[in-house]
């Protein structure tokens, strides 16, 4: 790996049917890097390879490659070449013709290509399979004959959309190792895609994290596991307990009504933040030694080490021990400050805050209909006049998704993060961000129906609007 | 095993209207009036070999501009939007919901003397004869049969997995290239089947020749057709000679397809 930028991404968006998919995108991607983009499915880690392999234009920003603007130059005029996630070999030809697809079209003497698809087929230990029809390969082999294909090219970048997909657990993990030497051996710049974050830390130099369009997080696999930006970052890597905490001062952070000891600095007093610890930094010990202590309810064996979920006051925590507690204990934990990671709330605010008009209303049933992108949503109990415009402070679990499939609003979700007790959601329509807490899981990357209820909102009359001048 | 019962009534399908006629086609070809064994008949169609060589060089041009006109107009239909190409699959599918002969019997009437293809190619100033003629008889098999030339290519190229083509792209292929090196061998199939699909029925068809040829455009089915009306015994001989050559012909095609399957 050296300093020097092969490609630069810089402001790229994307949208499709009015859909954002890439929201400002700004990378480098350094040279002979390992960097992997990482991301649940929907996330636009695929799309951010196919822009840099020119099947895809960005709305805007630009693409750079060692310098040089490439935005409109075609797939076939980079030096980039792609291992496509089922790999898309070419099944009329066989193994030999496969590879050597990219030089013949570079129109290469003849015993230079045969030299450079024997040395290929060699480097990814293939030899002898040449005459082989692509229909008569395993799947790991096809995997290395969609690696040799690119590689022998030479291209500057070699793009990989989660080429280890479609192998099974043991296979995956050798070509893991094996694509991870190929890689310090050519010292070719891979960018990798997966959604598999355990693959992401085992092989690169780098990972980004990307949800929804967004890079989350840029860093060393160690970085990302031990220091993860946010809540989202911290859920998607390794497994972690993800707490509601409040900093009460530098350095002191209150859980579950407790304050512990941290490391972390920098937020305001009495800020409410996401707490991050993870299972395998939580020592058990006797109920009276521990900084919470709790339940055991249930132990999973995990090979290593044994999963035990404990109950600390209606919240749920996760610890991995190599030690067994029988169910129902009463344990004590224990964490030292520098396991403790403190970061800013997904959501900026505890309560979803936003404005209205009120569309009709009615004192004399004490209702009003107010407007809410394009949906109208009866309100009862309340009653401003028409045409005034609302502030409304809404507690998260005053959303919650409709079950019959008829809600006030279509929202896409972005985030789903289990907090111990709840799942703390975050969703987006049109022009809204919303936080929702519920006890049921809900699949990101999909659209709901929400609907909302008002009993504990407090609505607040905007000055200077039509409400004023009754 | 697998029980054989449930494929019963397609075996018995297959006996009553393909083996039984198919035998007495061959027992008649080999026999005289009298049911006695003979190879006269085989002799007495021999009467007809320039018919004969005419009705497979009509099929085969019908064929080749069957294929001329199929092959672009599938690719552009696999490349178009899935709206775009459901309204080309039923245009070229809705005259098939038209009886044969009605259709036939259309080009008849627009290429008669002052139909409307005939006034449009007067206005262009040739005046010349259209019904009546190799071309409209021609032309009259092209209309038939081109949805069996389409169909089988199209669906050949649907198939073709877009990320080889990007696969091929970023390997540095040009669109000419992508077509030639992965597009094409990846249809050959499909084009086999096709020729297979229209060659087989434009070589033995009847009708479209007695509409809209000439007295010299008689094609085999035509004479068959006829001959079986007086003397079943030359007919059948006829009959078997042609499913002898659609045959070797079939082989072969499929021979083509075979290797390329092999590789495929």
């Amino acid at each position: 790996m050296s300093e020097k930028t092969i490609i630069s991404l810089k402001d790229i968006e994307l949208s499709f049917d009015g859909e954002v998919i890439l929201d400002k995108i700004n990378l480098d991607i350094k040279d002979r890097e390992f960097i992997t983009l990482l991301g649940p499915s929907g996330c636009g880690k695929t799309t951010t390879l196919r822009i840099i392999g020119g099947f895809l234009e960005p709305d805007s920003g630009d693409v750079y490659f060692d310098g040089e603007r490439i935005n409109n130059v075609p797939p076939n005029k980079r030096n980039v070449n792609t291992v496509f996630q089922k790999y898309a070999l070419f099944p009329h030809l066989n193994v030999y013709e496969n590879i050597a697809f990219g030089l013949k079209l570079k129109k290469k003497p003849k015993d230079e290509i045969d030299r450079a698809v024997k040395k290929m087929l060699a480097v990814v230990d293939l030899k002898g399979y040449e005459k082989r029809p692509i229909s008569k390969l395993s799947g790991g082999q096809q995997q290395r004959v969609a690696i040799a294909r690119a590689l022998v090219c030479d291209p500057k970048v070699l793009l990989l959309d989660e080429p280890l997909g479609a192998l099974d657990l043991k296979l995956r993990k050798d070509m893991q190792i094996e694509l991870k030497q190929l890689q310090n051996q050519l010292k070719t710049t891979f960018v990798f895609v997966t959604h598999d974050q355990e693959e992401a830390l085992t092989m690169s130099d780098r990972v980004v994290v990307m949800n929804n369009g967004k890079i989350e997080q840029i860093g060393t696999p160690i970085d990302i596991y031990n220091e993860p930006a946010n809540a989202f970052v911290a859920d998607f890597i390794g497994e972690a307990n993800i707490l509601n905490g409040i900093m009460k001062e530098d350095y002191r952070v209150i859980i579950q009504g407790k304050e512990i000891e941290c490391s972390d600095k920098g937020f305001g007093t009495f800020q409410p933040v996401d707490v991050v610890i993870r299972p395998e930094d939580i020592e058990v010990c006797k109920p009276e030694e521990g900084l919470l202590a709790g339940t055991v309810t249930s132990v999973v064996f995990k090979g290593v080490h044994y999963e035990m979920e404990i109950d600390c006051d209606g919240c749920l925590w996760i610890i991995h021990s190599t030690e067994c507690e029988s169910v129902g204990t009463k344990i004590g934990m224990r964490f030292i400050p520098n396991n403790i990671h403190i970061m800013n709330k997904l959501f900026p605010t505890e309560n979803n805050i936003f404005k209205v008009t009120v569309v009709s209303s009615n004192s004399y049933e004490n209702s009003m209909e107010i407007d809410i992108e394009d949906s109208v949503i009866k309100v009862d109990g309340y009653c401003y006049p028409e045409g005034s415009e609302l502030e409304i402070s809404l507690p998260p679990s005053d959303i919650y998704i409709a079950g019959d499939g008829n809600g006030a609003l279509e929202a896409y979700i972005v985030s789903v993060i289990y907090k111990g007790e709840y799942n703390e959601i975050i969703m987006e329509t049109e022009n809204h961000t919303w936080l929702m807490t519920s006890l049921q899981d809900e699949q990101v990357a999909t659209t709901a129906p929400i609907c909302f209820k008002f009993d504990n909102a407090h609505f607040t009359l905007c000055s200077g609007s039509g409400g004023d001048s009754k | 095993m697998k029980s054989k019962a449930p494929s019963c009534p397609y075996l018995l399908w297959m006996i009553i209207f393909t083996i039984i006629p198919l035998a007495m086609v061959i027992y008649y070809a080999f026999t005289d009036k009298s049911g006695n064994f003979t190879l006269q008949s085989f002799a007495d169609s021999l009467f007809y070999t320039d018919v004969f060589v005419r009705s497979l060089w009509i099929a085969l041009l019908s064929t080749a501009i069957c294929l001329l006109i199929a092959y672009p107009l599938s690719y552009i239909m696999s490349r178009a939007k899935s709206s775009t190409r459901n309204v080309i699959t039923m245009l070229i599918m809705l005259p098939m919901w038209m009886n044969f002969i009605l259709r036939i019997y259309a080009w008849v009437l627009l290429l008669q003397n002052d139909g409307l293809v005939d006034i449009a190619v007067k206005l262009l100033g040739l005046d010349v004869p259209l019904l009546g003629t190799t071309g409209a008889v021609v032309l009259g098999m092209v209309y038939n049969f081109l949805p069996f030339m389409v169909l089988p290519i199209h669906s050949v190229m649907l198939k073709i997995d877009n990320r080889l083509i990007e696969a091929a792209e970023d390997l540095g292929a040009n669109k000419v290239r992508i077509f030639s090196k992965v597009v094409f061998p990846l249809s050959v199939p499909g084009i086999i089947s096709g020729i297979t699909m229209v060659f087989v029925p434009t070589a033995s068809t009847f009708l479209v020749a007695q509409y809209l040829g000439g007295t010299g455009d008689k094609m085999i089915g035509d004479v068959i057709e006829n001959i079986f009306q007086r003397d079943k015994n030359v007919g059948s001989a006829i009959s078997l000679a042609l499913m002898v050559i659609i045959l070797i012909f079939i082989i072969v095609m499929n021979k083509f397809g075979d290797e390329e399957a092999a590789v495929a």
